[in-house]
C-alpha cells in the first residue's frame, strides 16, 4: 500500500493557516454551538441561518473552489477543507456541503458552460442554495437509483423519490440522479438534471435529523423537464456522480475531522479538571490509555483529511481510495470519539445543557450521510479489485 | 522549502541515482529472502555472498551506511533531506541495505550528542565501515518497562569500572563485539541518577551470552552475562551517573527506527489482499469471504494513513515546525497494526498458516506463521504500547500523573 500518489506536501502553508484564522474568527464568533441550538430551538425550518450563508459567502467561502470565470475565489479544496474542519468544531450547520461542493460540483464537473454560468455565479455570491437528490433507500448507495427519466418531445419525465437530500428543504433547485437506463445499482444508465424546485410534481418534504439538521424528502411525480436540464449526455453521469460524491466525502470528513478534534480537546480539558476521589479524573490510567488512543485516532484521521483534499486539488488518480479512507476513517473516528466523550464525562455528558451529546449526535449523523465506515470499505476495497 | 535547495535536492537525487545505478550489485537489487540475507558486519562478518561484501564496501567508502554523520567520523554529512533523498532513491531501485547496525541507528546519533572526541574517533569510523557489530545492554530480568530500577553493577576500581549483574533481551549478544549497556554506578541516590552509561567490549573476560526460544522459535535474543567484568573508565559516556539522560535519547531513536521500519515494511510485503484472493478466492471479482474482506480493507486503510501521517510528521519537521506528536505515536500504531496484519495473513491461510515444521506447508507459509508470532513481541519491545500510551497522555496530552 503505497501512501497515496499525490506529493503534495501535508503542511498547511501560511496562506492556508490565515484562511483558518479568519474561518475560526468568524465561526467562533456568530456560529458557535449556541447558534446551532438557537436554530433548533426556533424549529427553524431552514436549518441554516441566511444571514450567515451570506456573510461567510462574503468571506468568500461559496465561492472559495470555483474559478475566477463563474465568479467564484479560484482556490482550492485544500483552504475548503480548513474552514470546514473550523464549521465542524461548533457543529455550524452551512450550505457548503450541499450547494457548493455537491450540487455545485456537479454542475461544475458536468454542466456545460451556459449551465455553469446560468447557476454558479449565484453559487458563489451565496444567493443560491442548491442541492444534491440522490440517495434513494435507508443508507447511502451510490448506484442505487431507481428514479427513471424517460424520453419525451423536447426533453425528460423525471419519476421517483429521493431521501436524506441534503438542505433539500430550501434549495432553489436540486440535482437530481436518474436513471434513462439499466437496472437499479448499474453503473451505467446514470443521468443528472438541474430541477427548479418549484417545478410542477416536484414535492419537498421535510425531514429534520436527530443533529438538528435538515434532510428532506423529495417526490419527483412525472416531472418534466428540458433537455438542456441535463448535466452532460443523460446515460454517462456516472463519472461526474462519482467525483462528486468523492469530494462530499472529503468534504464531509473535513468537517467530521473538526467535529472530532473539538469533541477530543473539550474531553482532554475535562479529565484534568474535574476530580473524583480527590484527584482529577486523567490521573486514572483507565482514561487516560483511551485518551491517548483516542489522539492517535484523531491524528491519523486529519493526515488521510488533508491529503484527500490535496489531492482533489492535484487532479490525482487516487482521489478515490482517499476519499473512500477519509470518509471511512472520519466517520468512525469521529463517532467514537464522540461516544468515548460522552463515557468519560459521566452524568453529565448525557444532558442536553452539555454540548457533548451534540456532538455525538452529529457524528452519527455525519457518519451515515455519503456512506459510513462499512461502506467506503468497501469501496475501497473494490478500487483496489478485490 | 526555497527553490534554490529543491533544486540542489533534485540535483542531489540525479547523481545519487546514477552512482547506485552504477554501483550496486544486481544481487543486491532483489529482495532479501529471509533474515540469512542481512549484513550486521562486526569484527567477523558473515555475508550471504561477495556481491553483499562489494556493496557494504562501496557504501562505506561514500559513507553512506550513516549517511548523517559527519564525513570525519565515517558518515557523509547530508542534510536530514538528502539523506531521505538516498533513502527513497535506494528504495526505488530496491537496493537490500548495506548494513544493519545498532551502532548506526541508536549508539551513533548519542556518541555525537555526548560522546568525547576520542570516543567518536575510536567507535564512529569503524562503526559506519560495519567492522563493530553492537548490542543493546538496557533490560534486565527484574527492570522491563521500569528500565531505571535496573541493577547491574559497576565499580569505579583505580582506572576501570568492576561491572557485574545481568542483561536480558539482548539482541545479538551472543554474536556482539560491543555492548552499549546501562549499569548502576549509585545504588544510594534516586533511581534515575545513579545510571550511567558504558561501552563494554565483549572479549572482556567475565562476559557471557545464552539465546533465548521464543514462541516463534530461535531468536537473536540473548541474556548476557556479566561477572567482575573490567571495562575501562575511558568508555564512559556521558558523565558519572549521567547515563539515564544518554539512555533516553537512544531510546527516541529506536522508537523512530522501529516505526519506520514497520512502515517501510508494509511497502515490501505482498499485500494482503492478493494473498487473500490466492486462498479465499473470488466471486464476482470480490472476496469471497465478505467479514475477512472488510478486516483487509481496514487493515489498508489504516496502514495508509499511518504513512501519511509519518509523512505528514517528517514534512512538519523539515517546514521548521514543532512536530505535533511523538514517536510514541508512530512506535504505538506501528506494531499495533503489524500485529494486526499478521493475525489476518495467518486467518486468510487458515489452517496452512498453522502448521509446524513437518507438516506439509510451504516454507513461505511456514514463515507467515513465525512472524506472525513474532509479531507478538512488537508492542513488548522498545517500551510496551502500554508504556507508549502513558508517555502521549503525559506529553502530548499535559494528563496529570
Ligand atoms: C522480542 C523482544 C526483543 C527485545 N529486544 C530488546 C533489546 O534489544 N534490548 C533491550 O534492552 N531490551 C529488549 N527487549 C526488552 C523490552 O524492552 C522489555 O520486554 C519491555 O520493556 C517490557 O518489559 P518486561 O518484558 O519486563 O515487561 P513488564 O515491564 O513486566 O510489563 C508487563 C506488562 O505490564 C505492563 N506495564 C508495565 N508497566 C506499566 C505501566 N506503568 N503502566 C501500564 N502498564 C504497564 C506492560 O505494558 C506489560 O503489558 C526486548 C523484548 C522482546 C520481547
Amino acid at each position: 500500500m503505497s501512501a497515496g500518489n499525490t506529493p503534495v506536501s501535508l503542511v498547511l502553508t501560511e496562506d492556508q493557516e490565515s484562511i483558518r484564522r479568519v474561518a475560526r474568527d468568524y465561526v467562533q464568533r456568530s456560529m458557535p454551538t449556541t447558534h446551532l441550538r438557537a436554530l433548533r430551538d426556533a424549529d427553524d425550518a431552514l436549518g441554516y441561518a441566511p444571514a450567515c450563508w451570506s456573510e461567510l459567502a462574503g468571506l468568500g467561502v461559496a465561492g472559495m473552489v470555483f474559478p475566477e470565470s463563474v465568479g467564484g475565489v479560484g482556490l482550492g479544496f485544500a483552504e475548503l477543507g480548513v474552514v470546514l474542519e473550523e464549521c465542524g468544531r461548533t457543529l455550524a450547520p452551512t450550505p457548503i456541503v450541499s450547494t457548493v461542493v455537491l450540487a455545485g460540483g456537479a454542475i461544475a464537473l458536468g454542466g456545460s458552460e451556459a449551465q455553469r454560468q446560468q447557476w454558479l455565479p449565484g453559487v458563489c455570491a451565496g444567493e443560491r442554495v442548491l442541492a444534491l437528490a440522490h440517495d434513494e433507500g435507508t443508507r447511502h448507495a451510490r448506484y442505487r437509483v431507481a428514479t427513471r427519466a424517460e424520453p419525451v418531445a423536447g426533453g425528460f419525465r423525471i419519476t421517483g423519490e429521493k431521501t436524506f437530500v441534503l438542505d433539500g428543504h430550501g434549495a432553489e433547485a436540486l440535482v437530481v440522479v436518474a436513471r434513462v437506463d439499466g437496472a437499479v445499482g448499474d453503473r451505467t444508465g446514470l443521468a443528472l438534471f438541474v430541477v427548479p424546485a418549484s417545478s410542477p410534481g416536484v414535492a419537498v418534504t421535510r425531514t429534520p435529523t436527530v443533529d438538528s439538521r435538515n434532510v428532506a424528502r423529495v417526490r419527483f411525480d412525472g416531472v418534466v423537464v428540458g433537455v438542456d436540464a441535463a448535466l452532460g449526455a443523460p446515460g454517462d453521469a456516472a463519472d461526474v456522480l462519482d467525483r462528486v460524491l468523492d469530494r462530499g466525502a472529503i468534504a464531509l470528513g473535513a468537517e467530521m475531522l473538526g467535529g472530532a478534534l473539538e469533541a477530543f480537546e473539550r474531553t482532554v480539558a475535562y479529565l484534568k479538571t474535574r476530580k473524583q476521589f480527590g484527584v482529577p479524573i486523567g490521573s486514572f490510567q483507565a482514561l487516560k490509555h483511551r485518551a491517548a488512543q483516542l489522539f492517535c485516532e484523531v491524528e491519523l484521521s486529519r493526515s488521510v483529511v488533508l491529503a484527500a483534499l490535496r489531492a482533489i486539488d492535484a487532479g490525482g488518480p487516487d482521489v478515490p481510495v482517499l476519499a473512500a479512507a477519509a470518509k471511512a476513517r472520519t466517520s468512525d473516528t469521529f463517532v467514537r470519539v464522540a461516544a468515548e466523550a460522552i463515557q468519560m464525562h459521566g452524568g453529565i455528558g448525557v444532558t442536553d445543557e452539555l454540548d457533548i451529546g451534540l456532538f455525538y449526535k452529529r457524528a452519527k449523523v455525519a457518519a451515515m450521510t455519503l456512506g459510513d465506515g462499512a461502506h467506503h470499505r468497501d469501496r475501497f476495497a473494490r478500487l483496489h479489485g478485490y | 522549502m526555497d527553490p534554490e535547495r529543491r533544486g540542489d535536492l533534485e540535483e542531489f537525487r540525479a547523481s545519487t541515482r546514477a552512482w547506485l545505478e552504477a554501483h550496486c550489485p544486481s544481487a543486491m537489487r532483489t529482495p532479501a529472502r529471509s533474515a540469512d540475507d542481512d549484513v550486521w558486519g562486526g569484527r567477523a562478518p558473515v555475508f550471504p555472498n561477495e556481491d553483499a561484501r562489494v556493496w557494504l564496501e562501496r557504501m562505506a567508502a561514500k559513507g553512506w551506511t550513516a549517511p548523517t554523520w559527519p564525513r570525519e567520523y565515517g558518515g557523509a554529512g547530508l542534510s536530514r533531506d538528502e539523506a531521505r533523498v538516498l533513502d527513497e532513491e535506494q528504495r526505488r531501485l530496491g537496493c537490500r541495505m548495506a548494513l544493519k547496525s545498532f551502532g548506526v541507528w541508536m549508539l551513533g546519533p548519542v556518541l555525537l550528542e555526548y560522546g568525547t572526541e576520542e570516543q567518536k574517533r575510536t567507535f564512529l569510523p569503524p562503526t559506519a565501515r560495519g567492522e563493530i557489530r553492537w548490542c543493546q545492554g538496557y533490560s534486565e530480568p527484574s527492570a522491563g518497562s521500569d528500565l531505571a530500577s535496573l541493577q547491574t553493577r559497576a565499580v569505579l576500581d583505580g582506572d576501570s569500572y568492576v561491572v557485574d549483574g545481568q542483561k536480558v533481551w539482548t539482541s545479538h549478544a551472543d554474536k556482539a563485539d560491543w555492548m552499549f549497556c546501562l549499569v548502576r554506578t549509585d545504588a544510594a541516590a534516586p533511581k534515575h541518577e545513579g545510571i550511567s552509561f558504558l561501552l563494554i567490549d565483549m572479549r572482556s573476560p567475565g562476559v557471557s551470552a545464552r539465546p533465548i526460544r521464543l514462541i516463534s522459535g530461535a531468536s537473536p535474543f540473548c541474556e548476557a552475562f556479566f561477572d567482575g567484568v573490567r571495562v575501562p573508565a575511558s568508555q564512559l559516556v556521558g558523565t558519572l551517573n549521567g547515563g539515564w539522560k544518554v539512555a533516553k535519547a537512544l531510546l527516541e531513536h529506536e522508537r523512530a527506527l522501529i516505526s519506520k521500519m514497520r512502515d517501510a515494511a508494509f511497502g515490501e510485503d505482498e499485500p494482503l489482499e492478493s494473498v487473500a484472493k490466492r486462498y479465499l478466492g473470488t466471486d464476482d471479482g470480490v472476496l469471497a469471504d465478505a467479514l475477512l474482506r472488510d478486516r483487509i480493507a481496514q487493515a489498508g486503510m489504516d496502514s495508509l494513513c499511518n504513512s501519511l501521517t509519518l509523512r505528514r510528521s517528517a514534512e512538519t519537521m523539515r517546514a521548521g515546525r514543532p512536530p505535533g506528536h511523538e514517536t510514541s505515536m508512530f512506535k504505538l500504531y506501528g506494531t499495533e497494526l503489524n500485529k494486526r496484519r499478521f493475525e489476518l495473513l495467518v486467518e486468510i491461510e487458515g489452517y496452512r498458516g498453522v502448521g509446524a515444521e513437518g507438516s506439509d506447508v510451504s516454507a513461505e507459509e511456514l514463515a507467515s506463521t513465525r512472524a506472525w508470532l513474532r509479531s507478538r513481541a512488537n508492542s513488548i519491545e522498545g517500551g510496551s504500547s502500554e508504556i507508549q500510551l502513558n508517555i502521549i497522555a503525559r506529553r502530548v496530552l499535559g494528563l496529570p500523573e
